[in-house]
């Protein structure tokens, strides 16, 4: 689905923060991103979104060479980045008004993408606006949403476009806990529920246990080859307070602790 | 602000004026309820005509300014390399009285409308491709990100981000700029020149000594001020409900 070749990325000035880096993952899978503030954990993630441009090496994604921002390919950050003249129905139909706007190019919309007729348009969003439980603030402006609306509804904007790679940067940072506990559980079943390839990216531990079926664990830069840890605890029943989640826990955080 | 608040004052104004003129006893002071009157017998017999032809001046060139300078202002605003090519030269011209051109601008375009109306377009553009290039460059590079994720290319952050972000920018701008646009032409249509306020309170009336129409004359500048204020208000209610929401 995704790997990295020899990917070589460094800011113009800086020390390199992915130098030979190889990396793959397959159709369907959680990852979770963890390290710790700097990284490099939203760099890569911009680079997988074609927001910045790896300086060698190369990122392919279904067998193609990224060189532009994929029609398929989600992002969610942290900062909402909702419209605020739009209202929740209007920001959550906005890929799909775009879409509209270009037609299926291929480039800015998936070339099967339907032509947007404005009752598909509307059904499609009314199902997204109800999956995420946010038909009754349809009307409402950014302004007036809570934080996990305002989230809840960049993720409907998001999932309204059925991408394939789904990328999140620290989404859910800025939420309360119990927010944040029920955008994760949400997470986990949109992702069972589409299929789609998650990619997520933490500074939160137990984030990262909850969420990614794999881990990969970023320590300080340049990063030559990729830490993967397995974690069969993702998405599963055990919560926060069981030893096993404790145990691998405390595992990532001797890890990261060992590169600090 | 309610309704009622702004007839309330507009009611103690009028009183004030009314007790003023009361007091001072003079006849360059005449009281409001002479100069309702005389603007009631005015209006039919040319006055409506100089506030059309006044009011036809104003709205043109903040029209013309608004038509010009948001395209132009998005631009610099969203393009790093464009505004470095440019902000020099407007910084240059930005600070200068743009009324000091009127002397070259009557040269060059005669004193017709076009003369009035190029000088106060001249002065609105300006203040209008400010506003507008500062509030596109401030959008938040999240926003832009986010919205570029969705599949916008250039084209469609301009339709779907720019230009809906810059709106209530461009109407600030043109609120604030009412006020000088009015000036100006007042100033502009007080010499050479048959119709507008400015010639009917400056060159007719006043030179007549004809003391209640020419407070009329004042009254129908102030009221077309007023009315393009309220003009904007009301557009802004339409474009931009988001403002108003709690």
């Amino acid at each position: 689905m995704i790997s990295l070749h020899a990917l070589s990325f460094s800011y113009p000035g800086h020390r390199p923060i992915f130098d030979g880096f190889d990396w793959s993952v397959s159709p369907g899978e959680a990852w979770a991103i963890l390290g710790p503030s700097g990284c490099g954990k939203s760099t890569l993630l911009y680079l997988l979104a074609c927001v910045l441009s790896p300086t060698a090496g190369e990122i392919l994604i279904e067998g193609q060479p990224i060189t532009r921002p994929r029609p398929r390919t989600g992002l969610i950050l942290q900062d909402y980045g909702l419209l605020p003249w739009a209202t929740c129905a209007q920001n959550v139909s906005l890929g799909l008004r775009i879409h509209g706007f270009y037609g299926p190019d291929g480039k800015h919309a998936p070339a099967d993408a339907a032509r947007g007729q404005p009752g598909a348009i509307a059904a499609r969003t009314d199902h997204w606006l109800h999956r995420l439980g946010l038909t009754h603030v349809r009307g409402q402006y950014p302004s007036q949403l809570s934080g996990g609306q305002r989230q809840r509804a960049a993720i409907a904007r998001t999932l309204v476009l059925e991408p394939d790679v789904l990328l999140m940067d620290e989404p859910f940072a800025a939420l309360d806990a119990l927010t944040r506990e029920d955008l994760e559980r949400l997470t986990l079943e949109l992702h069972a529920e589409t299929g789609t390839t998650l990619i997520f990216v933490t500074h939160n531990i137990e984030e990262a246990v909850l969420l990614g079926q794999k881990i990969l664990v970023l320590g300080p830069p340049p990063h030559r080859r990729p830490c993967v840890i397995e974690n069969a605890l993702a998405g599963g029943p055990l919560d926060g307070g069981a030893p096993e989640f404790q145990a691998q826990c405390r595992g990532l955080r001797e890890m990261l602790g060992r590169h600090a | 602000m309610r309704k009622r608040d702004v007839l309330l004052a507009a009611g103690a104004l009028l009183a004030a004026w009314e007790i003023a003129a009361l007091l001072l006893r003079r006849e360059i002071l005449p009281p409001p309820t002479e100069v309702l009157a005389a603007l009631g017998t005015e209006l039919p017999r040319g006055l409506a005509r100089h506030f059309a032809v006044s009011a036809w001046r104003v709205v043109a060139s903040i029209g013309l300014a608004v038509a010009l300078a948001t395209p132009a202002g998005l631009v610099l605003g969203q393009s790093a390399r464009a505004d470095r090519l440019f902000s020099p030269a407007i910084y240059l011209l930005y600070p200068i009285p743009k009324i000091v051109f009127l002397p070259i601008v009557l040269l060059f375009l005669g004193i017709g409308d076009t003369s009035k109306v190029f000088i106060i377009f001249l002065i609105l553009f300006f203040q209008v491709l400010v506003v507008v290039r500062d509030e596109a460059s401030a959008l938040r590079p999240e926003l832009l990100l986010s919205v570029t994720s969705l599949g916008a290319g250039r084209r469609a952050l301009f339709l779907f981000v720019y230009f809906p972000a810059t709106i209530p920018a461009v109407l600030t701008a043109v609120r604030l700029s009412i006020g000088t646009a009015i000036a100006v032409l007042f100033f502009t249509e007080s010499f050479a020149t048959t119709a507008g306020l400015g010639y009917y309170v400056i060159v007719d009336t006043f030179s007549r000594l004809a003391y209640p129409e020419m407070y009329a004359g004042v009254l129908a500048m102030s009221l077309l001020g007023l009315g393009l204020y309220f003009i904007v208000d009301a557009l802004e209610r339409a474009l931009c409900p988001y403002l108003f929401v709690r």
